[in-house]
């Protein structure tokens, strides 16, 4: 009798969907209860999920008791079980405090803007979950609908910013359809285990090749890797708060956790995705991506604009290391994910508490909030340290792993672009500290110099934020757990 | 020539019998066909998006001819999104059932614990199941997407 | 010569998706109107979709609609039958693809209501000068 556990992760949320569609349509007090509810339950089941998979081994489920390759095979193995539990722990903090903004921003739309998140969160669990090819763009386009509408709900410009990422999703899942068509051509079998058995036969070919090409320019898009980047930071920006919150720390890093999966699955001692004179091109392709990207954001006058380039240089280190093809490499691009995932969730809750009490994220307006909001800017402090690499935050440890496997493999502009990029990180938010602890305040004519009043941001969204500058602190001390017991499982012998 | 929204919502709408008859006649067949395209769909092509969709169109039809005023007091909006989410709440619904009752989830046969069928002959009459859910989903959703469109978002009149 | 026309005419159905998959991209990259750049897109996955199904198609093979009971004898012939799976994986593309359609017309909606054009170069020279 096998588990139903993980599925009930992700039945929670489904069903709570239609329910708050149904019933948050008449009565508002019914929606914040459900939601926390169903995401409260699921990171629980999570949390007994990743216990069971690490003691008793990987479980693979076909929906429907249909035997792999003709069922759809969903995989339970530990990095997929610590994928599940970041996502559902996630999604619950953020909730938090999305359900504010949104009572705040969209009055009368709540229910329908939860109902898009709760689909968003199955599909991204769905995603996590899947050992089968068009399972995958399946679910990866549940994701990227549900995306679509959510930022179409912002203010402004956010229309416009949703189209433009309708069109580049929408062309990144083709070309991943059409790469899985290829390969369905050429293997007759959609299961991705089953695929790679028929891979180290069909090595050379150059229908292969371009299957490969297509799927992962596919990912490459979803995940804005650099050249791909151009739809995220407008699309972000504009998001409405509540989204943002979840969007932003989430989606690209599943879609490069899709990436490392398939690089692992196809994997084998006679067959590898990474071949010689593509892998030098990726990691200088991530490496210009990373300098890149952090040269715009030291460009950026508005404080999310410049957080959603920081994410475009986190999906440069991710793919960079994760192409690395060493063992210190892939465990640096797990561990990054995992800990990239956090950092972004901080500083994305850091901006909001901001923004909801000065009303705008300019930097003329972070002026002297250290002592109108000094709990925020902790945390914001701590998230900062966090991206920046400073022990014994987590961001230093995944970072460590990287700059190791970049020397091992003998990239050195790999290197170089981390190095760079840290430092980068450090002008950016030391920039932004200096700002708001020396910066003068700006009603100072109607203050005396020693009543500063503390406007602080509401517990709820304070809260969250407080918790996730705590677990950034308590993931970096227990790395070491971590990458042993975890992540060290999954990535192969001899890699 | 440009015609702005303004004018398109000041004609005034006229009526044409021969559209209004033909409709008339027509829709209850088409509303059988898809019916007929659900039931089948686990046992031959068909299913429930397809028959769905045809449901869809025939309430599209109706709303064409007569105007959308008169689809809407056929099918209230709230009936509508009361269906939609039925739709998909009876295939998660079933989907979770099955678990609940100790199969996995989807394995309809399972469901022999409720009704003492034959488990194998429930594997095909559970995929029966989901598919109406789908195709009243698939149906709401259909007329919800032309209403919207059709009226630019105030759902009020129509092409 | 003779052997590129024995490539393109023995093939012919490839080159008409890839024609058609250009002629898509071509619109959603190169065209200014919204509205061309979502049929673009349609025409861009409606090749893909055409692609799959074609993958299953076999010379004089027929329609793979069985007898129940003379397939539970084993006594149908695979090779006389057109493969039913990518027609099955291509009616959730489909049904994706029409996701994507409604919700890219629906935020056409919200465009056209705040800008009052759908040309993307007006409404960016709009944007500009708010």
């Amino acid at each position: 009798m096998k588990s139903n556990l993980h599925m009930y992760v992700m039945a929670a949320p489904l069903l709570t969907a239609f329910l708050v569609n149904i019933f948050g349509r008449n009565n508002r007090k019914v929606i914040a209860p459900l939601v926390l509810g169903a995401l409260g339950l699921s990171s629980l089941l999570a949390i007994t999920v990743l216990k069971r998979t690490l003691m008793l081994g990987d479980l693979s489920y076909t929906a429907g008791a249909w035997t792999p390759p003709w069922g759809i095979e969903l995989l339970v193995d530990p990095l997929s079980a610590l994928m599940l539990l970041l996502i559902s722990a996630v999604s619950f903090i953020a909730t938090f405090a999305a359900l504010p903004c949104v009572k705040r921003d969209l009055k009368d739309r709540q229910h329908i803007f939860f109902t898009l998140y709760l689909i968003l969160i199955t599909g991204l669990m769905g995603l996590v979950l899947t050992a089968d090819a068009f399972n995958l763009y399946v679910m990866l386009e549940i994701t990227s609908i549900t995306t679509y509408g959510l930022i179409a709900m912002g203010r402004g410009r956010a229309s416009l910013s949703s189209f433009n990422y309708i069109i580049m999703g929408s062309v990144a899942a083709s070309f991943y359809l059409l790469g899985v068509g290829y390969l369905y051509l050429l293997t007759g079998t959609l299961n991705m285990a089953d695929i790679a058995r028929y891979l180290p036969a069909l090595q050379g070919s150059a229908a292969l090749a371009t299957a490969l090409a297509f799927i992962l320019i596919g990912l490459w898009i979803k995940m804005a890797f650099f050249p791909l980047h151009g739809w995220l930071p407008r699309a972000y920006t504009d998001a409405p708060d509540g989204a943002g919150v979840l969007i932003a720390p989430l989606m690209t890093k599943v879609t490069i956790y899709l990436m490392v999966r398939l690089m692992l699955t196809f994997q084998s001692p006679t067959f590898s995705l990474i071949s010689m004179d593509v892998r030098t091109l990726v990691i200088w392709a991530a490496a210009i991506g990373i300098v890149c990207a952090s040269s715009l954001a030291l460009a950026q006058r508005n404080l999310k604009q410049m957080l959603t380039y920081i994410i475009i240089a986190e999906v440069g280190y991710m793919v960079g290391g994760a192409w690395l093809a060493n063992e210190q490499g892939m465990t640096g691009t797990l561990l990054h994910i995992v800990n990239d995932a956090l950092m972004t969730l901080c500083l994305f809750l850091a901006a909001i508490a901001i923004a909801y009490r000065t009303g705008s994220l300019h930097f003329d307006h972070l002026k002297g909030l250290y002592q109108r909001m000094p709990w925020t800017m902790a945390s914001f402090t701590v998230g900062a340290f966090a991206m920046i690499g400073v022990p014994p935050t987590c961001g230093f440890y995944s970072k460590w792993y990287l700059l190791l496997g970049g020397i091992e493999a003998g990239q050195w502009e790999f290197v170089v672009a981390l190095i760079f990029s840290s430092l980068v990180n450090a002008v950016l938010f030391f920039r932004i500290i200096e700002l708001a602890y020396f910066g003068s305040l700006q009603d100072s004519e109607h203050h005396a110099h020693a009543s500063v009043q503390q406007h602080e941001a509401p517990w709820w969204i304070l809260s969250p934020l407080a918790l996730t500058a705590v677990l950034l602190i308590v993931v970096g001390l227990s790395t070491g757990p971590l990458v042993n017991n975890v992540i060290r499982l999954m990535v192969p012998v001899g890699f | 020539m440009r015609i702005s929204v303004q004018e398109t919502r000041d004609r005034i709408p006229q009526r044409d019998i021969i559209l209004e008859s033909t409709v008339r006649l027509m829709v209850p067949f088409i509303q059988l066909y898809g019916l007929y395209v659900i039931v089948h769909g686990h046992y031959s092509p068909g299913g429930g998006f397809q028959g769905g969709v045809v449901l869809g169109a025939s309430v599209i039809l109706f709303a064409l001819a007569f105007g959308l005023p008169a689809s809407k007091h056929y099918l209230s909006e709230g009936g509508d999104i009361l269906l939609a989410n039925a739709g998909a709440l009876i295939y998660t619904g079933i989907a979770t059932l099955c678990a609940l009752l100790g199969g996995m989830f989807l394995d309809y046969s399972a469901l022999a614990k409720i009704l003492p069928i034959d488990p194998i002959s429930w594997r095909s009459h559970g995929i029966f199941l989901v598919e109406v859910g789908v195709g009243m989903g698939v149906m709401a959703i259909m007329v919800s997407i032309y209403w919207d469109m059709a009226s630019a978002g105030r759902l009020d009149e129509g092409l | 010569m003779e052997t590129i026309l024995d490539h393109v005419i023995a093939k012919y159905n490839y080159w008409i998706y890839v024609v058609l998959m250009m002629i898509g991209f071509y619109a959603m990259i190169g065209k200014r109107n919204l509205v061309k750049k979502l049929l673009g897109m349609n025409i861009f996955q409606t090749a893909i979709i055409l692609f799959f199904i074609s993958s299953g198609a076999k010379k004089g093979g027929s329609i793979p609609i069985l007898d129940k009971y003379a397939a539970l004898q084993g006594q149908v012939d695979v090779n006389q039958v057109v493969n039913p799976l990518p027609h099955v994986l291509m009616l959730t593309a489909i049904v994706v693809g029409v996701s994507v359609t409604g919700v890219a017309l629906a935020v056409m909606l919200r465009i056209y209501r705040k800008y009052g054009t759908l040309e993307e170069d007006e409404i960016l020279h709009k944007i500009e000068n708010e």
